[in-house]
Protein backbone atom coordinates (compact mmCIF):
# COMPACT_ATOMS: atom_id res chain seq x y z
CA UNK A 1 0.00 0.00 0.00
CA UNK A 2 1.33 3.40 -0.71
CA UNK A 3 2.67 5.68 2.42
CA UNK A 4 2.71 8.84 0.88
CA UNK A 5 0.46 9.01 -2.35
CA UNK A 6 -2.22 11.04 0.36
CA UNK A 7 -2.58 14.57 0.68
CA UNK A 8 -1.20 14.73 3.56
CA UNK A 9 3.22 15.25 3.73
CA UNK A 10 4.35 11.96 6.04
CA UNK A 11 7.10 14.07 8.74
CA UNK A 12 10.13 11.85 9.79
CA UNK A 13 9.72 11.07 13.83
CA UNK A 14 12.97 9.67 15.41
CA UNK A 15 10.66 6.82 17.27
CA UNK A 16 12.61 3.48 18.16
CA UNK A 17 10.77 1.41 16.62
CA UNK A 18 10.43 -2.19 18.49
CA UNK A 19 12.83 -4.68 17.00
CA UNK A 20 12.24 -8.53 17.81
CA UNK A 21 15.38 -10.09 17.11
CA UNK A 22 18.10 -9.99 19.55
CA UNK A 23 21.13 -11.04 18.23
CA UNK A 24 22.64 -10.14 14.87
CA UNK A 25 25.39 -12.04 13.35
CA UNK A 26 29.01 -9.61 12.39
CA UNK A 27 30.12 -10.44 8.70
CA UNK A 28 33.29 -9.29 9.34
CA UNK A 29 34.13 -11.61 12.32
CA UNK A 30 31.06 -14.05 12.51
CA UNK A 31 30.57 -13.67 15.97
CA UNK A 32 26.64 -12.98 16.73
CA UNK A 33 26.71 -9.93 18.77
CA UNK A 34 23.69 -8.28 20.74
CA UNK A 35 21.75 -5.97 18.58
CA UNK A 36 21.05 -3.56 21.28
CA UNK A 37 24.66 -3.40 22.11
CA UNK A 38 25.28 -2.85 18.98
CA UNK A 39 22.88 0.03 18.49
CA UNK A 40 24.37 1.79 21.32
CA UNK A 41 27.69 1.47 19.96
CA UNK A 42 26.90 3.56 16.65
CA UNK A 43 26.02 0.36 14.81
CA UNK A 44 29.83 -0.89 15.25
CA UNK A 45 30.51 -4.51 15.78
CA UNK A 46 31.35 -4.65 19.66
CA UNK A 47 33.83 -7.62 18.98
CA UNK A 48 35.61 -6.54 15.72
CA UNK A 49 35.21 -3.14 15.30
CA UNK A 50 33.51 -3.61 11.62
CA UNK A 51 30.67 -0.39 10.91
CA UNK A 52 27.74 -1.49 9.86
CA UNK A 53 25.34 0.08 7.40
CA UNK A 54 23.83 3.48 9.77
CA UNK A 55 20.34 4.40 8.29
CA UNK A 56 19.73 7.95 7.91
CA UNK A 57 17.58 8.15 11.19
CA UNK A 58 20.33 6.08 12.74
CA UNK A 59 23.08 8.48 11.46
CA UNK A 60 20.68 11.30 12.64
CA UNK A 61 20.59 10.45 15.89
CA UNK A 62 24.00 9.51 16.25
CA UNK A 63 25.04 13.03 15.56
CA UNK A 64 22.84 15.25 17.32
CA UNK A 65 21.83 16.38 20.64
CA UNK A 66 18.62 14.25 22.39
CA UNK A 67 15.15 15.72 21.94
CA UNK A 68 16.27 18.73 19.33
CA UNK A 69 15.18 16.68 15.83
CA UNK A 70 12.69 18.75 14.15
CA UNK A 71 12.11 17.66 11.00
CA UNK A 72 12.31 20.83 8.67
CA UNK A 73 11.78 19.29 4.93
CA UNK A 74 9.67 21.05 2.10
CA UNK A 75 6.05 18.99 2.00
CA UNK A 76 6.98 17.49 -1.54
CA UNK A 77 7.25 13.80 -2.97
CA UNK A 78 9.00 12.94 -6.57
CA UNK A 79 7.29 12.81 -9.85
CA UNK A 80 7.90 10.66 -12.82
CA UNK A 81 8.86 14.04 -15.47
CA UNK A 82 10.05 11.19 -17.91
CA UNK A 83 7.77 8.63 -17.77
CA UNK A 84 10.24 6.89 -16.77
CA UNK A 85 9.90 2.62 -17.05
CA UNK A 86 12.86 0.11 -16.72
CA UNK A 87 12.39 -3.10 -15.80
CA UNK A 88 10.20 -1.89 -12.86
CA UNK A 89 7.93 1.33 -13.51
CA UNK A 90 9.87 4.48 -11.86
CA UNK A 91 6.44 5.01 -9.08
CA UNK A 92 6.85 1.71 -8.37
CA UNK A 93 10.43 1.90 -7.19
CA UNK A 94 9.67 5.10 -5.56
CA UNK A 95 6.67 3.31 -3.66
CA UNK A 96 9.18 0.44 -3.05
CA UNK A 97 11.81 2.61 -1.52
CA UNK A 98 9.38 4.44 0.96
CA UNK A 99 8.24 1.13 2.25
CA UNK A 100 11.50 -0.30 3.20
CA UNK A 101 12.85 2.61 4.37
CA UNK A 102 9.85 4.15 6.10
CA UNK A 103 10.89 7.95 4.50
CA UNK A 104 9.28 10.13 1.64
CA UNK A 105 12.79 10.80 -0.04
CA UNK A 106 16.04 9.47 -0.34
CA UNK A 107 17.22 12.38 2.55
CA UNK A 108 16.18 13.82 5.76
CA UNK A 109 16.18 17.73 6.58
CA UNK A 110 16.22 18.40 10.14
CA UNK A 111 17.07 21.66 12.26
CA UNK A 112 19.05 20.12 15.65
CA UNK A 113 21.48 20.96 17.82
CA UNK A 114 24.89 19.47 18.02
CA UNK A 115 26.46 20.23 21.38
CA UNK A 116 23.28 22.77 22.12
CA UNK A 117 24.53 24.48 18.43
CA UNK A 118 22.20 25.00 16.38
CA UNK A 119 22.56 23.61 12.61
CA UNK A 120 20.33 22.68 9.34
CA UNK A 121 21.21 18.66 9.13
CA UNK A 122 20.82 16.54 6.05
CA UNK A 123 21.35 12.96 5.95
CA UNK A 124 21.11 10.95 2.55
CA UNK A 125 19.48 6.97 3.12
CA UNK A 126 21.41 5.05 0.78
CA UNK A 127 18.45 2.54 0.59
CA UNK A 128 16.23 4.94 -0.68
CA UNK A 129 17.24 3.87 -4.47
CA UNK A 130 21.32 4.00 -3.32
CA UNK A 131 20.98 7.77 -2.01
CA UNK A 132 20.49 9.04 -5.67
CA UNK A 133 20.04 12.38 -6.38
CA UNK A 134 16.64 13.84 -7.66
CA UNK A 135 14.19 16.44 -8.02
CA UNK A 136 13.56 16.06 -4.49
CA UNK A 137 16.25 15.89 -2.78
CA UNK A 138 18.27 18.76 -4.63
CA UNK A 139 15.29 20.73 -3.93
CA UNK A 140 15.75 19.60 -0.20
CA UNK A 141 19.28 20.54 0.27
CA UNK A 142 18.48 23.88 -1.43
CA UNK A 143 15.72 24.44 1.05
CA UNK A 144 18.37 23.61 3.77
CA UNK A 145 20.88 25.60 2.75
CA UNK A 146 18.31 28.76 2.89
CA UNK A 147 17.19 27.12 6.46
CA UNK A 148 20.59 28.02 7.54
CA UNK A 149 20.53 31.32 5.92
CA UNK A 150 17.07 32.29 7.49
CA UNK A 151 18.26 30.50 11.05
CA UNK A 152 21.93 31.79 10.67
CA UNK A 153 23.57 28.60 11.56
CA UNK A 154 25.58 25.94 9.78
CA UNK A 155 24.51 23.68 7.34
CA UNK A 156 25.68 20.21 7.30
CA UNK A 157 25.44 17.69 4.55
CA UNK A 158 26.10 13.91 5.06
CA UNK A 159 26.27 12.18 1.98
CA UNK A 160 25.60 8.52 0.89
CA UNK A 161 24.99 8.53 -2.70
CA UNK A 162 25.49 6.70 -5.64
CA UNK A 163 25.38 9.68 -8.03
CA UNK A 164 22.31 11.36 -9.88
CA UNK A 165 19.43 9.31 -10.01
CA UNK A 166 18.91 8.06 -13.72
CA UNK A 167 15.38 7.98 -13.69
CA UNK A 168 15.54 11.74 -13.29
CA UNK A 169 17.35 12.04 -16.49
CA UNK A 170 18.27 15.49 -17.13
CA UNK A 171 16.43 17.04 -14.13
CA UNK A 172 18.90 14.87 -12.01
CA UNK A 173 22.00 15.71 -13.64
CA UNK A 174 20.66 19.43 -13.17
CA UNK A 175 20.27 18.69 -9.42
CA UNK A 176 24.37 19.42 -9.72
CA UNK A 177 23.83 23.05 -10.47
CA UNK A 178 20.97 23.81 -8.59
CA UNK A 179 22.46 22.79 -5.03
CA UNK A 180 25.86 24.55 -6.26
CA UNK A 181 23.38 27.94 -6.99
CA UNK A 182 22.28 27.80 -3.71
CA UNK A 183 25.44 26.47 -1.99
CA UNK A 184 26.83 30.53 -3.29
CA UNK A 185 24.15 32.14 -1.76
CA UNK A 186 25.17 30.53 1.62
CA UNK A 187 28.97 30.95 1.08
CA UNK A 188 27.89 34.86 0.56
CA UNK A 189 26.74 34.75 4.14
CA UNK A 190 29.41 33.46 5.61
CA UNK A 191 27.59 30.57 6.97
CA UNK A 192 29.56 27.24 7.26
CA UNK A 193 29.03 24.53 5.58
CA UNK A 194 30.34 21.12 6.34
CA UNK A 195 30.04 18.24 3.94
CA UNK A 196 30.50 14.89 5.56
CA UNK A 197 31.25 12.16 3.01
CA UNK A 198 30.32 8.16 3.84
CA UNK A 199 30.17 5.49 2.21
CA UNK A 200 29.41 6.01 -0.49
CA UNK A 201 29.78 9.46 -1.69
CA UNK A 202 30.30 9.13 -5.50
CA UNK A 203 29.29 10.01 -9.42
CA UNK A 204 27.11 13.54 -9.59
CA UNK A 205 26.78 13.93 -5.87
CA UNK A 206 30.45 14.47 -5.52
CA UNK A 207 30.44 16.30 -8.33
CA UNK A 208 28.71 19.02 -6.94
CA UNK A 209 27.38 19.97 -3.30
CA UNK A 210 29.38 17.23 -0.95
CA UNK A 211 32.85 18.82 -2.97
CA UNK A 212 31.60 22.57 -2.03
CA UNK A 213 32.29 22.15 1.65
CA UNK A 214 33.96 24.32 3.79
CA UNK A 215 35.35 21.33 5.53
CA UNK A 216 34.84 18.32 3.60
CA UNK A 217 35.27 15.29 6.60
CA UNK A 218 35.35 11.71 5.68
CA UNK A 219 34.25 8.77 7.71
CA UNK A 220 36.18 5.94 8.23
CA UNK A 221 35.75 3.31 5.65
CA UNK A 222 34.25 5.92 3.39
CA UNK A 223 34.30 5.23 -0.35
CA UNK A 224 34.63 8.70 -2.34
CA UNK A 225 35.05 8.44 -6.19
CA UNK A 226 33.65 10.22 -9.17
CA UNK A 227 33.42 7.11 -11.74
CA UNK A 228 33.03 3.80 -10.28
CA UNK A 229 35.65 0.88 -10.49
CA UNK A 230 33.37 -0.91 -13.37
CA UNK A 231 32.87 1.96 -15.63
CA UNK A 232 36.91 2.56 -15.05
CA UNK A 233 37.76 -0.45 -16.29
CA UNK A 234 35.20 -0.61 -19.34
CA UNK A 235 36.40 2.43 -20.60
CA UNK A 236 39.76 2.24 -19.91
CA UNK A 237 40.70 -1.10 -18.42
CA UNK A 238 43.18 0.10 -16.44
CA UNK A 239 45.03 -1.34 -13.48
CA UNK A 240 44.02 0.26 -9.90
CA UNK A 241 45.80 0.63 -7.04
CA UNK A 242 44.39 -1.25 -3.73
CA UNK A 243 43.34 1.97 -2.01
CA UNK A 244 41.53 3.45 -4.93
CA UNK A 245 38.76 6.08 -3.99
CA UNK A 246 39.44 5.23 -0.33
CA UNK A 247 39.47 7.73 2.77
CA UNK A 248 43.16 7.04 2.49
CA UNK A 249 43.29 7.89 -1.30
CA UNK A 250 40.91 10.96 -0.58
CA UNK A 251 43.34 12.02 1.76
CA UNK A 252 46.63 11.61 0.29
CA UNK A 253 45.40 13.44 -2.79
CA UNK A 254 43.82 16.19 -1.26
CA UNK A 255 40.26 15.74 -1.85
CA UNK A 256 39.22 15.72 1.15
CA UNK A 257 40.46 17.56 4.53
CA UNK A 258 40.16 14.87 7.24
CA UNK A 259 39.39 11.27 7.97
CA UNK A 260 37.00 10.70 10.74
CA UNK A 261 36.01 7.48 12.92
CA UNK A 262 32.35 6.93 12.77
CA UNK A 263 32.57 7.13 17.12
CA UNK A 264 34.19 10.67 17.00
CA UNK A 265 32.43 11.92 14.35
CA UNK A 266 30.08 13.97 16.59
CA UNK A 267 32.73 15.38 18.40
CA UNK A 268 34.45 16.30 15.60
CA UNK A 269 31.53 18.46 14.42
CA UNK A 270 31.72 19.78 17.26
CA UNK A 271 35.00 21.48 17.79
CA UNK A 272 34.42 22.54 13.96
CA UNK A 273 31.10 24.16 14.84
CA UNK A 274 32.78 25.72 18.43
CA UNK A 275 35.34 27.33 15.79
CA UNK A 276 33.26 28.82 13.67
CA UNK A 277 30.94 30.05 15.83
CA UNK A 278 33.73 31.88 18.18
CA UNK A 279 34.53 33.39 14.88
CA UNK A 280 31.60 34.71 14.64
CA UNK A 281 31.15 36.53 17.49
CA UNK A 282 33.91 39.07 17.17
CA UNK B 1 9.34 -2.86 -24.02
CA UNK B 2 9.18 -4.66 -27.71
CA UNK B 3 11.52 -5.16 -30.42
CA UNK B 4 11.30 -6.38 -33.89
CA UNK B 5 10.95 -9.79 -33.03
CA UNK B 6 8.26 -9.25 -30.09
CA UNK B 7 6.47 -7.38 -32.57
CA UNK B 8 5.97 -10.08 -35.20
CA UNK B 9 5.28 -12.99 -32.52
CA UNK B 10 2.42 -11.12 -31.31
CA UNK B 11 1.59 -10.12 -35.08
CA UNK B 12 1.59 -13.95 -35.58
CA UNK B 13 -0.69 -14.61 -32.55
CA UNK B 14 -3.08 -12.25 -33.36
CA UNK B 15 -3.47 -13.86 -36.70
CA UNK B 16 -4.15 -17.32 -34.53
CA UNK B 17 -6.80 -15.77 -32.72
CA UNK B 18 -8.27 -14.57 -35.76
CA UNK B 19 -8.46 -17.78 -37.42
CA UNK B 20 -9.71 -19.18 -34.49
CA UNK B 21 -12.54 -16.38 -34.41
CA UNK B 22 -13.77 -18.04 -37.42
CA UNK B 23 -14.56 -21.02 -35.68
CA UNK B 24 -18.17 -21.24 -34.66
CA UNK B 25 -19.31 -20.41 -31.52
CA UNK B 26 -16.02 -18.57 -30.25
CA UNK B 27 -16.46 -14.65 -30.21
CA UNK B 28 -12.96 -13.55 -29.59
CA UNK B 29 -12.88 -9.46 -31.25
CA UNK B 30 -13.08 -8.03 -28.06
CA UNK B 31 -9.65 -9.69 -27.55
CA UNK B 32 -8.31 -9.52 -30.90
CA UNK B 33 -9.36 -5.91 -30.75
CA UNK B 34 -7.22 -5.27 -27.51
CA UNK B 35 -4.39 -7.03 -28.59
CA UNK B 36 -4.26 -4.71 -32.05
CA UNK B 37 -4.33 -2.19 -30.10
CA UNK B 38 -1.65 -2.92 -27.94
CA UNK B 39 0.57 -4.20 -31.24
CA UNK B 40 0.24 -0.51 -32.52
CA UNK B 41 1.25 1.37 -29.34
CA UNK B 42 4.12 -0.99 -28.69
CA UNK B 43 5.20 -0.04 -32.52
CA UNK B 44 4.98 3.54 -32.06
CA UNK B 45 7.39 3.10 -28.94
CA UNK B 46 9.61 0.52 -31.10
CA UNK B 47 10.11 3.89 -33.76
CA UNK B 48 9.73 6.52 -30.74
CA UNK B 49 13.07 4.58 -29.79
CA UNK B 50 14.39 3.87 -32.65
CA UNK B 51 14.13 8.05 -33.44
CA UNK B 52 16.57 8.17 -30.12
CA UNK B 53 18.73 5.89 -30.77
CA UNK B 54 19.59 7.31 -34.41
CA UNK B 55 19.97 10.50 -33.05
CA UNK B 56 22.27 9.10 -30.32
CA UNK B 57 24.48 7.38 -33.17
CA UNK B 58 24.36 10.99 -35.62
CA UNK B 59 25.72 12.82 -32.31
CA UNK B 60 28.28 10.43 -32.03
CA UNK B 61 29.13 9.88 -35.75
CA UNK B 62 32.75 10.45 -36.26
CA UNK B 63 32.02 12.99 -39.72
CA UNK B 64 30.21 14.87 -37.55
CA UNK B 65 31.83 18.16 -37.01
CA UNK B 66 33.40 18.73 -34.18
CA UNK B 67 34.58 22.27 -31.73
CA UNK B 68 37.14 23.08 -33.91
CA UNK B 69 35.33 22.84 -37.16
CA UNK B 70 32.60 25.67 -36.26
CA UNK B 71 35.34 27.84 -34.77
CA UNK B 72 37.01 27.37 -38.09
CA UNK B 73 33.77 28.43 -39.76
CA UNK B 74 32.99 31.20 -37.11
CA UNK B 75 35.47 32.50 -34.89
CA UNK B 76 38.72 32.30 -37.84
CA UNK B 77 40.84 34.46 -35.42
CA UNK B 78 40.46 31.70 -32.64
CA UNK B 79 43.29 32.60 -30.04
CA UNK B 80 43.75 29.70 -27.77
CA UNK B 81 45.53 30.02 -23.89
CA UNK B 82 46.36 26.39 -23.10
CA UNK B 83 47.26 26.55 -19.48
CA UNK B 84 45.13 25.49 -16.34
CA UNK B 85 48.14 27.30 -14.70
CA UNK B 86 48.60 24.20 -12.40
CA UNK B 87 49.55 20.77 -13.73
CA UNK B 88 48.72 20.28 -17.51
CA UNK B 89 47.20 21.47 -20.84
CA UNK B 90 44.18 19.16 -21.63
CA UNK B 91 43.60 18.44 -25.28
CA UNK B 92 40.18 17.50 -24.77
CA UNK B 93 38.91 20.61 -23.72
CA UNK B 94 40.35 24.12 -25.50
CA UNK B 95 40.20 27.67 -24.38
CA UNK B 96 40.70 30.78 -25.90
CA UNK B 97 39.60 34.30 -27.27
CA UNK B 98 37.93 35.35 -30.22
CA UNK B 99 35.68 37.78 -32.00
CA UNK B 100 31.82 37.15 -33.15
CA UNK B 101 30.31 39.18 -35.24
CA UNK B 102 32.78 41.96 -33.98
CA UNK B 103 32.45 41.50 -30.58
CA UNK B 104 35.05 40.10 -28.11
CA UNK B 105 34.06 36.30 -26.46
CA UNK B 106 36.20 33.72 -24.75
CA UNK B 107 35.54 30.17 -25.71
CA UNK B 108 35.74 26.67 -23.94
CA UNK B 109 35.00 24.18 -26.13
CA UNK B 110 35.31 20.29 -25.86
CA UNK B 111 37.03 18.46 -28.94
CA UNK B 112 37.16 15.30 -30.14
CA UNK B 113 39.86 13.41 -32.01
CA UNK B 114 39.28 12.41 -35.98
CA UNK B 115 41.77 9.88 -36.33
CA UNK B 116 43.40 7.12 -33.55
CA UNK B 117 46.20 9.07 -32.80
CA UNK B 118 44.45 12.75 -32.47
CA UNK B 119 41.87 10.37 -30.36
CA UNK B 120 44.62 9.46 -28.58
CA UNK B 121 46.08 12.91 -27.63
CA UNK B 122 42.31 14.26 -26.86
CA UNK B 123 41.09 11.02 -24.58
CA UNK B 124 37.78 10.66 -26.79
CA UNK B 125 36.71 14.45 -25.87
CA UNK B 126 36.85 13.30 -22.17
CA UNK B 127 38.48 16.07 -20.08
CA UNK B 128 40.20 15.18 -16.91
CA UNK B 129 40.46 17.78 -13.96
CA UNK B 130 43.07 20.02 -15.71
CA UNK B 131 40.50 20.58 -18.75
CA UNK B 132 38.17 21.60 -15.85
CA UNK B 133 40.75 23.88 -14.29
CA UNK B 134 41.64 25.20 -17.13
CA UNK B 135 37.43 26.39 -18.43
CA UNK B 136 37.32 27.71 -14.61
CA UNK B 137 40.82 30.06 -15.20
CA UNK B 138 39.23 31.03 -18.17
CA UNK B 139 35.86 31.59 -16.48
CA UNK B 140 37.46 34.36 -14.33
CA UNK B 141 39.41 35.57 -16.74
CA UNK B 142 36.74 36.21 -19.14
CA UNK B 143 34.78 37.82 -16.49
CA UNK B 144 38.10 40.28 -15.24
CA UNK B 145 37.56 41.71 -18.56
CA UNK B 146 34.19 41.48 -19.09
CA UNK B 147 34.19 38.74 -22.28
CA UNK B 148 31.05 36.79 -23.00
CA UNK B 149 31.76 33.39 -22.50
CA UNK B 150 30.43 30.98 -25.23
CA UNK B 151 31.16 27.06 -24.31
CA UNK B 152 31.05 24.19 -27.38
CA UNK B 153 29.94 20.98 -25.68
CA UNK B 154 30.95 17.59 -26.55
CA UNK B 155 31.76 14.73 -24.40
CA UNK B 156 30.97 11.57 -23.82
CA UNK B 157 31.74 12.87 -20.34
CA UNK B 158 34.53 13.28 -17.88
CA UNK B 159 37.56 10.82 -18.39
CA UNK B 160 37.13 7.99 -15.93
CA UNK B 161 40.45 7.08 -14.76
CA UNK B 162 43.47 6.86 -12.10
CA UNK B 163 44.43 10.22 -13.08
CA UNK B 164 41.60 12.41 -12.71
CA UNK B 165 40.45 10.46 -9.47
CA UNK B 166 44.04 11.28 -8.23
CA UNK B 167 43.38 14.90 -9.35
CA UNK B 168 40.29 15.13 -8.02
CA UNK B 169 37.60 15.39 -10.78
CA UNK B 170 34.77 16.04 -8.71
CA UNK B 171 35.88 18.76 -6.86
CA UNK B 172 37.48 20.16 -10.30
CA UNK B 173 33.70 19.95 -11.80
CA UNK B 174 32.20 20.86 -9.16
CA UNK B 175 34.23 24.03 -9.17
CA UNK B 176 33.62 24.53 -12.97
CA UNK B 177 30.19 24.80 -11.87
CA UNK B 178 30.12 27.33 -9.45
CA UNK B 179 32.45 29.81 -11.12
CA UNK B 180 30.38 29.29 -14.14
CA UNK B 181 27.39 30.19 -11.75
CA UNK B 182 29.28 32.89 -10.21
CA UNK B 183 30.84 34.72 -13.17
CA UNK B 184 29.32 38.40 -13.88
CA UNK B 185 29.52 38.03 -17.64
CA UNK B 186 27.13 36.67 -20.28
CA UNK B 187 27.41 33.11 -21.04
CA UNK B 188 25.96 30.86 -23.73
CA UNK B 189 26.24 27.24 -24.02
CA UNK B 190 25.91 24.64 -26.87
CA UNK B 191 25.52 20.97 -27.50
CA UNK B 192 27.17 20.85 -30.29
CA UNK B 193 27.21 16.92 -29.99
CA UNK B 194 27.47 14.38 -26.97
CA UNK B 195 26.32 16.45 -23.89
CA UNK B 196 27.88 13.81 -21.58
CA UNK B 197 26.71 13.86 -17.53
CA UNK B 198 28.38 16.17 -14.90
CA UNK B 199 31.30 16.34 -17.99
CA UNK B 200 28.88 18.41 -20.08
CA UNK B 201 26.92 20.18 -17.54
CA UNK B 202 30.57 21.68 -15.90
CA UNK B 203 30.56 24.00 -18.52
CA UNK B 204 27.09 23.79 -19.22
CA UNK B 205 25.35 25.92 -16.43
CA UNK B 206 25.00 28.95 -18.26
CA UNK B 207 22.37 31.47 -19.05
CA UNK B 208 21.16 29.91 -22.62
CA UNK B 209 21.61 26.80 -23.51
CA UNK B 210 21.39 25.96 -27.12
CA UNK B 211 21.42 22.53 -28.54
CA UNK B 212 21.98 21.59 -32.07
CA UNK B 213 18.87 19.03 -33.56
CA UNK B 214 20.88 16.18 -33.42
CA UNK B 215 22.81 16.87 -30.05
CA UNK B 216 21.87 14.26 -27.05
CA UNK B 217 22.59 15.40 -23.59
CA UNK B 218 22.03 13.00 -20.67
CA UNK B 219 22.80 12.24 -16.94
CA UNK B 220 24.49 8.81 -18.35
CA UNK B 221 24.88 7.29 -21.55
CA UNK B 222 22.08 4.88 -23.04
CA UNK B 223 24.78 2.17 -22.70
CA UNK B 224 25.78 3.08 -19.01
CA UNK B 225 21.60 3.23 -18.42
CA UNK B 226 21.04 0.03 -20.22
CA UNK B 227 23.24 -1.86 -17.75
CA UNK B 228 22.76 -0.45 -14.64
CA UNK B 229 18.91 -0.32 -15.08
CA UNK B 230 18.03 -3.42 -17.52
CA UNK B 231 20.84 -5.27 -16.36
CA UNK B 232 21.76 -6.05 -20.18
CA UNK B 233 24.11 -3.99 -22.79
CA UNK B 234 21.25 -5.10 -25.64
CA UNK B 235 18.80 -2.33 -24.35
CA UNK B 236 20.63 0.69 -25.22
CA UNK B 237 17.62 1.79 -27.54
CA UNK B 238 15.17 1.57 -25.02
CA UNK B 239 17.45 3.17 -22.62
CA UNK B 240 18.23 5.70 -24.75
CA UNK B 241 14.27 6.68 -25.40
CA UNK B 242 13.47 6.65 -21.96
CA UNK B 243 16.34 9.32 -20.43
CA UNK B 244 14.31 11.82 -23.22
CA UNK B 245 17.70 12.98 -24.44
CA UNK B 246 17.17 14.67 -27.39
CA UNK B 247 16.94 18.40 -28.21
CA UNK B 248 13.61 18.25 -29.33
CA UNK B 249 12.49 16.04 -26.34
CA UNK B 250 14.66 18.72 -24.33
CA UNK B 251 13.46 21.56 -25.40
CA UNK B 252 9.65 20.30 -25.27
CA UNK B 253 10.59 20.01 -21.25
CA UNK B 254 11.88 23.48 -20.74
CA UNK B 255 15.38 22.41 -20.01
CA UNK B 256 16.91 24.14 -23.29
CA UNK B 257 16.44 27.53 -25.23
CA UNK B 258 16.97 26.70 -28.51
CA UNK B 259 17.61 24.08 -31.11
CA UNK B 260 19.62 25.21 -33.60
CA UNK B 261 18.64 23.02 -37.36
CA UNK B 262 20.80 20.62 -38.85
CA UNK B 263 20.58 19.49 -42.57
CA UNK B 264 18.74 16.39 -43.49
CA UNK B 265 21.03 12.75 -42.33
CA UNK B 266 23.02 15.26 -39.88
CA UNK B 267 25.16 18.27 -39.43
CA UNK B 268 28.27 16.38 -41.26
CA UNK B 269 26.05 16.57 -44.57
CA UNK B 270 26.31 20.68 -44.88
CA UNK B 271 29.02 21.87 -42.15
CA UNK B 272 28.83 25.63 -43.84
CA UNK B 273 25.12 25.45 -43.24
CA UNK B 274 25.14 24.11 -39.65
CA UNK B 275 27.79 26.59 -38.73
CA UNK B 276 25.72 29.39 -40.19
CA UNK B 277 22.89 28.36 -38.39
CA UNK B 278 24.75 28.65 -35.23
CA UNK B 279 26.54 31.39 -35.52
CA UNK B 280 23.20 33.46 -36.23
CA UNK B 281 21.63 31.69 -32.98
CA UNK B 282 24.83 32.88 -31.13
CA UNK B 283 24.18 36.38 -32.09
CA UNK B 284 20.91 36.06 -31.41
CA UNK B 285 21.27 35.25 -28.11
CA UNK B 286 24.38 37.57 -27.23
CA UNK B 287 22.30 40.04 -28.53
CA UNK B 288 19.62 39.48 -26.53
CA UNK B 289 21.62 39.06 -23.08
CA UNK B 290 23.59 42.73 -23.73
CA UNK B 291 20.53 44.69 -23.78
CA UNK B 292 20.14 43.40 -20.04
CA UNK B 293 21.86 44.93 -17.26
CA UNK B 294 24.67 42.40 -15.24
CA UNK B 295 21.99 42.40 -12.49
CA UNK B 296 19.24 41.28 -14.47
CA UNK B 297 21.56 38.32 -16.02
CA UNK B 298 22.66 37.33 -12.67
CA UNK B 299 19.09 37.24 -11.09
CA UNK B 300 17.62 35.63 -14.19
CA UNK B 301 20.39 32.78 -13.89
CA UNK B 302 19.95 31.78 -10.09
CA UNK B 303 16.45 31.74 -10.73
CA UNK B 304 16.77 29.38 -13.61
CA UNK B 305 18.58 27.19 -12.18
CA UNK B 306 17.22 27.50 -8.94
CA UNK B 307 13.91 26.48 -9.78
CA UNK B 308 14.77 23.65 -12.12
CA UNK B 309 13.73 20.37 -11.04
CA UNK B 310 10.30 18.33 -11.09
CA UNK B 311 8.20 16.92 -8.01
CA UNK B 312 4.98 17.33 -6.54
CA UNK B 313 3.85 19.52 -3.23
CA UNK B 314 1.47 17.82 -0.85
CA UNK B 315 -0.29 19.86 2.37
CA UNK B 316 2.05 19.86 5.73
ZN1 LIG C 1 32.53 -8.25 14.05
Amino acid sequence: MPIFKDKQYFRVKLDKEADESLWLQCKSCGELVFKRRVRENNNICPNCGEYFFLTAKERIESLIDEGSFEDVSRPIIADDPLGFQDEKAYPQRLEEAQQKTGLPSAIILASASISQMPSVIGVMEFQFIGGSMGSVMGEQICHGMEEAIRRHCAFILVSSSGGARIQEGIFALLQMVKTTAVRARLARERLPFISVMTYPTTGGVLASIASLGDIIIAEKGAMIGFAGRRVIKETIAEELPKNFQTDAFALEHGIIDRVVKREDLRSELTSVLKFFQEEKKR
Amino acid sequence: MSDEKTLDLLEAKIQELRELNKVDGLDLSAEISKLEKKLAQMRTELYANLADWERVRIARNTKRPYALDYIGAIFPGFYELHGDRMCGDDRALLTGFAELDGRKVAIIAQQKGRDPAENKERYFGMARPQGYRKATRMMHLAERFRFPIISLIDTPGAYPGLESEEKNIGGAIAASILSMLEIEVPTIAVIIGEGGSGGAVAIGAADRVLMLENGIFSVISPEGAAAILWKSKERVKEAAASLKLTAPELLDMGVIDEVIPEPLGGAHKDIVQTASALKQGLIHHLDELSEKTIDEIMAARYERYRDVGRYSTLSD
